[in-house]
């Protein structure tokens, strides 16, 4: 049994955005587990006043320089939905298409670049590219894949160009897309390699009971749209959301908090594996049993594991929609647009969780009001939680500082926090 | 410094320097430092070609001994400050990185506001921080500047190969609309869509109007570039007084001439 512990890290590494890491356990007390935010907000949510509809997409996108496509995304369903405009099945395929890529090009960035160095003893990838130069070139293969699908759909890897409310300005050549096809059978065999390097890490064997919040899949593994669940048993409409994220204002952190059923709860890779697990492709399903995975799990740790799962899943998925797309002629690629008065809620999975985009319009299509509530800043309570159990746990155990330091830095990083998005 | 290092490689038998370099990120969305990561084809060359000391987003170890610090984002809160100053002591070069670092970004649309207004929309009565948003220029000294939302990765390794080299770096005078021109594109005004590609300075390729997208000004204005004449050509094109300050206001390059349309406008917004 030890009786003190002072972990004290200033702006973590590794992850997007400032935070900072605070344990002190003082004659086995535990005085202080905080996981502090500090990052500078931005106030998209005040920017997008006054602003007229199609700024929404293309401003808000900005949030985040990881996942701006699923800003895009849940950005350009809120307008949609307020205009009662039904993207065609195209448009949607494009979209779930587009998506998935962002979905595989995050994870792999998480999972090698920013997670797999503490597995493999090393301080960043840029060792790892001359102790471990297959691994990398691998990992760049599948994010170069990613993005290059992102490119060709949506105009741009990072900060989207070609999508719009009502559909896409431009359509990706099918020549393009047979090719991908050929590279996204290929990349299968490279995850299913990710998993095997995967089973050698040695993931830290913690849980604390926590509540799920995801997408509700419907007949297919949600990303998209539609109906809100918990693993506690809750059950809201899209347009219903702030029932499911109650935010709230804390005094160390400049991002919002939010809870549910408990004090926090987690959204991500491993809330949706947890809540859909029925809904993923047999392939995917297969990998994360053989992983260890077999829902519901409350290891925070398992989310990198997690994320793998969906690597597989949104590959095997993006297969069999670009059959689809390529056996039928394109349509018009972008529908007519009518800006009218209202309110509209995007609800978007993207790799760090679900998230959240509602606007409120004047008749000409003005932003009167607006509210963003992101993934991380859903997941920032349970991640404090968390740190306090590990704090508690693994000094009860006798642990040195410096590992619990390196545990705590890990279990933030599993999360995959994106802060900067979170403070917006 | 480590002369073996710096004369590590070589370019037409002259022994090249490989600088040192930093990576740093005030209030943005820290897309620009994520383009070199998802540059995936040549990120391995780039690494020969500096020594990444310092990103955080990408590495535990930290050094403050660099010679070129990239600096993404805008300042906006007052200790910002204190670390913008900081880096200014410790690096040879301080390059504003991204729009955000060169003119305040999509985050100085804040500055239409007052910031009791702002705080007060996005988190109520409870107290936070923030100031004006401003570029880095106005606190510290900008030996050079990297333009874009986000930054195009092939110009960033052009340019900074072209400091490996020791040579200048020189911007493209010519505005936007010259490569899509040359790209052979489809004229946005044709088919109805509001662009600043006549005004904003090249060397993005066209990106956003060749995919059919509207340019909204992100690299900042083109050597002597006519807003006048822009603001009149998209009148004749049938866009509306606020379709063109959205435009123009979106990144902050063009701020004086935002606040003449905001003027013109009157107090509506």
């Amino acid at each position: 049994m030890k009786l003190d512990c002072n972990v004290n890290i200033h702006h973590l590494t590794r992850v997007e955005g400032h935070g900072n890491i605070r344990i002190k356990i003082q004659d086995g007390k535990l005085l202080q587990a905080q996981w502090e935010v500090v990052e500078t907000p931005r106030f998209f949510e005040a920017i997008l006043v006054g602003k007229r509809w199609d700024n929404a997409p293309w401003i808000c996108g900005r949030i985040c320089g990881i996942c701006s496509i699923g800003h895009t995304l849940a950005s350009i369903r809120a307008v949609e939905n307020a205009f009662g405009i039904m993207p065609s099945l195209q448009t949607q395929k494009l979209r779930l298409l587009l998506k998935h890529m962002e979905t595989l090009q995050s994870h792999i960035l998480h999972i090698y670049f920013l997670a797999a160095p503490d597995f493999l003893s090393a301080g960043s990838v840029f060792p790892l590219i001359e102790s471990h130069p297959a691994v990398v070139l691998r990992a760049a293969g599948l994010k170069k894949l990613a993005n290059d699908v992102c490119d060709s759909v949506g105009g741009r890897r990072l900060h989207p160009t070609r999508t719009v409310v009502g559909g896409f300005t431009m359509l990706p050549d099918k020549k393009d897309l047979a090719r991908f096809r050929e590279r996204l059978a290929d990349a299968a065999g490279d995850l299913l390699l990710t998993a095997d390097l995967m089973k050698t890490f040695s993931i830290p064997d913690f849980t604390r009971e926590t509540e799920f919040v995801s997408l509700k899949g419907a007949g297919d593994y949600p990303f998209i749209g539609g109906e809100l669940i918990s693993t506690d048993g809750v059950h809201k409409k899209e347009y219903e959301y702030r029932q499911m994220t109650n935010e709230y204002i804390v005094e160390h952190s400049t991002s919002k908090w939010s809870r549910l059923s408990r004090e926090s709860f987690a959204v991500g890779a491993l809330a949706r594996v947890n809540n859909n697990f029925d809904y993923l492709l047999p392939e995917a399903k297969e990998v994360c049993l053989s992983l260890g995975l077999k829902p519901v799990i409350h290891n925070p740790y398992m989310n990198t594991v997690a994320q793998l799962v969906e690597c597989i899943h949104v590959v095997k998925e993006s297969i069999n929609m670009i059959d689809e797309l390529l056996n039928s002629p394109w349509t018009e690629p972008k529908q007519p647009v009518i800006a009218k008065g209202g309110a509209g809620v995007g609800a978007v999975e993207v790799p760090r969780g679900i998230l959240y985009h509602n606007y409120e319009f004047d008749e000409a299509g003005h932003i009167t009001r607006c509210d963003c509530v992101i993934p991380t800043s859903q997941n920032h309570g349970n991640i404090q939680y968390d740190l306090q159990e590990l704090a508690r746990k693994y000094a009860a155990e006798g642990m040195q500082d410096r590992d619990i330091e390196l545990l705590a830095e890990m279990l933030v990083r599993s999360y995959d926090p994106c802060i900067s998005c979170s403070v917006h | 410094m480590d002369s073996g290092r710096q004369q590590s490689r070589t370019y037409l038998g002259v022994p090249l320097f490989r600088p040192r370099v930093g990576f740093f990120e005030l209030s943005s969305c820290e897309g620009c430092q994520l383009q070199l990561l998802n540059n995936e084809a040549t990120l391995l060359d780039f690494l020969s070609l500096v020594e990444v000391v310092n990103f955080r987003e990408a590495m535990k170890e930290r050094s403050e001994d660099y010679e070129i610090a990239f600096v993404e984002g805008s300042v906006t809160r007052e200790d910002e400050i204190e670390r913008l100053r900081k880096i200014r002591e410790n690096a040879g070069i301080l390059v504003a990185f991204g729009s955000c670092a060169c003119f305040g970004g999509v985050n100085q649309l804040k500055n239409r506001f007052s910031l009791d207004w702002v705080k007060n929309e996005v988190y109520g009565n409870s107290p936070i921080k923030t100031d004006f948003v401003r570029p880095l220029e106005a606190v510290v000294k900008v030996d050079l500047k990297i333009f874009g939302c986000p930054v195009k990765k092939e110009e960033v390794e052009k340019i900074i190969t072209h400091i490996a080299l020791g040579q200048e770096v020189v911007h493209h005078k010519y505005p936007v609309c010259m490569e899509c021109k040359a790209n052979e594109n489809v004229c946005l005004f044709d088919i109805g869509e509001p662009c600043l590609g006549p005004v904003t300075r090249g060397g993005c390729d066209s990106w956003c109007p060749t995919n059919r997208a509207g340019c909204w000004g992100c690299r900042g204005p083109a050597e002597d570039a006519n807003l006048e004449q822009m603001e009149k050509i998209m009148k004749e094109n049938g866009f509306s007084p606020d379709t063109i300050l959205d435009r123009i206001e979106c990144f902050g390059g063009f701020s004086v001439y935002a606040e003449k349309l905001r003027k013109d406008l009157g107090d509506s917004r």
